[in-house]
């Protein structure tokens, strides 16, 4: 039986007390990697220091990489209990965001591509 | 032995694991309340992302006016990057302190923040009144409309959550940090570093990606 002791804590559903899981160093670390994020968005634009035509993806793969950091440091979602709820609608906004952003720009593309241009006037 | 571990393990464990994955009993209220305003951030996320779209759609249609490349300070941009970054990290420390339960610390957290997302607002303000004068306002092009859009609602988000802060630092001196006013600021910090993600998207598409 005791092994089933720590599973069980006596607190009262709505108390308000919980152990937090950020710290001073957590938001620190969430920094440091997001300042190092943002430079190297700024420097891989602003030079060739990345093949040319491979800066759009290295730009959008650094802003992916940025966000995860402040969903994880700064928003703490994390793999315990408590995210579980907001990491399921995290991932169908993701999902609205992508539909709506893709689906536009192909639609668009499309209607680009296959319409003839008209001269004004 | 084992017959009585299977009879009350089942019935106990309900009560125990109340975390949030229905198990039994409600979540605690903070947990409640943030998902709900989790909610709420994640609708907002969505309408950002159908002005992102009008960006990416629009962003070549110039109509002969300006392009992104000529009225684009880089500098001002990195600059308005910082800002926000730092005033995220103030802003998490704040809501730590205010965990804590140490208001002189989140008083202080709390200036900084607001110190840093006024910095932001002015930058981006004095920017948007220069491209205006040159010509280059919101009904010059296509691209110039989804532009303003864009940043400009960002814009409102910052300087609302600006607004919204000075509301709740006066509930906090006023009211002390007590359990709800804890909430609130729980929510006002999830909305300010969710500000933060969007201009993530806002810098990268807007001002990097125009090569």
């Amino acid at each position: 039986m005791n092994s089933h002791e720590h599973v069980f804590d006596d607190r009262t559903p709505g108390v308000e007390e919980h152990e937090s899981t950020a710290s001073y160093l957590s938001y620190t670390v969430g920094l440091a990697l997001a300042i190092v994020a943002t430079a190297a968005s700024f420097i891989v634009s602003q030079t060739d220091l990345l093949w040319p035509p491979g800066i759009p993806v290295g730009l959008i793969v650094l802003a992916f990489a940025q966000i995860g950091v402040h969903l994880v440091f700064f928003l703490h979602l994390g793999s315990g209990p408590d995210s579980t709820n907001n990491i399921l609608a995290l991932a169908f906004g993701v999902l609205i965001v992508f539909l709506v952003i893709t689906g536009s720009v192909w639609i668009i593309a499309n209607l680009n591509t296959n319409m003839t241009a008209v001269p004004m006037q | 032995m084992t017959a009585a571990a299977v009879d009350t393990a089942p019935a106990a464990v309900p009560t125990g694991l109340a975390r949030g994955r229905g198990g039994g009993g409600p979540a605690p209220k903070r947990i409640v309340v943030a998902y709900g305003f989790w909610i709420f951030i994640l609708s907002d996320m969505v309408m950002f992302s159908a002005m992102f779209a009008a960006y990416a759609v629009l962003y070549g249609n110039t109509a002969g006016g300006p392009t992104g490349a000529e009225l684009f300070n880089i500098r001002n941009v990195f600059l308005e990057t910082l800002c926000l970054l730092f005033s995220s990290y103030t802003c998490g420390l704040g809501a730590l302190s205010a965990e804590r339960r140490d208001p002189t610390r989140f008083l202080i957290f709390a200036a900084l923040t607001f110190l840093l997302g006024t910095a932001f607002l002015v930058i981006e303000v004095t920017e948007f009144s220069g491209m205006v004068e040159k010509g280059a306002g919101p009904t010059r092009s296509a691209f110039l409309s989804a532009f303003f859009t864009l940043v400009g609602t960002h814009g409102v988000h910052v300087a609302s959550g600006l607004i919204a802060l000075i509301y709740l630092v006066a509930q906090v001196v006023v009211k002390g940090l007590h359990p709800a006013i804890l909430r609130r600021l729980l929510c006002w910090s999830l909305f300010w570093h969710a500000l933060d993600i969007v201009w993530v998207g806002v810098f990268t598409l807007v001002y990097l990606l125009r090569a």
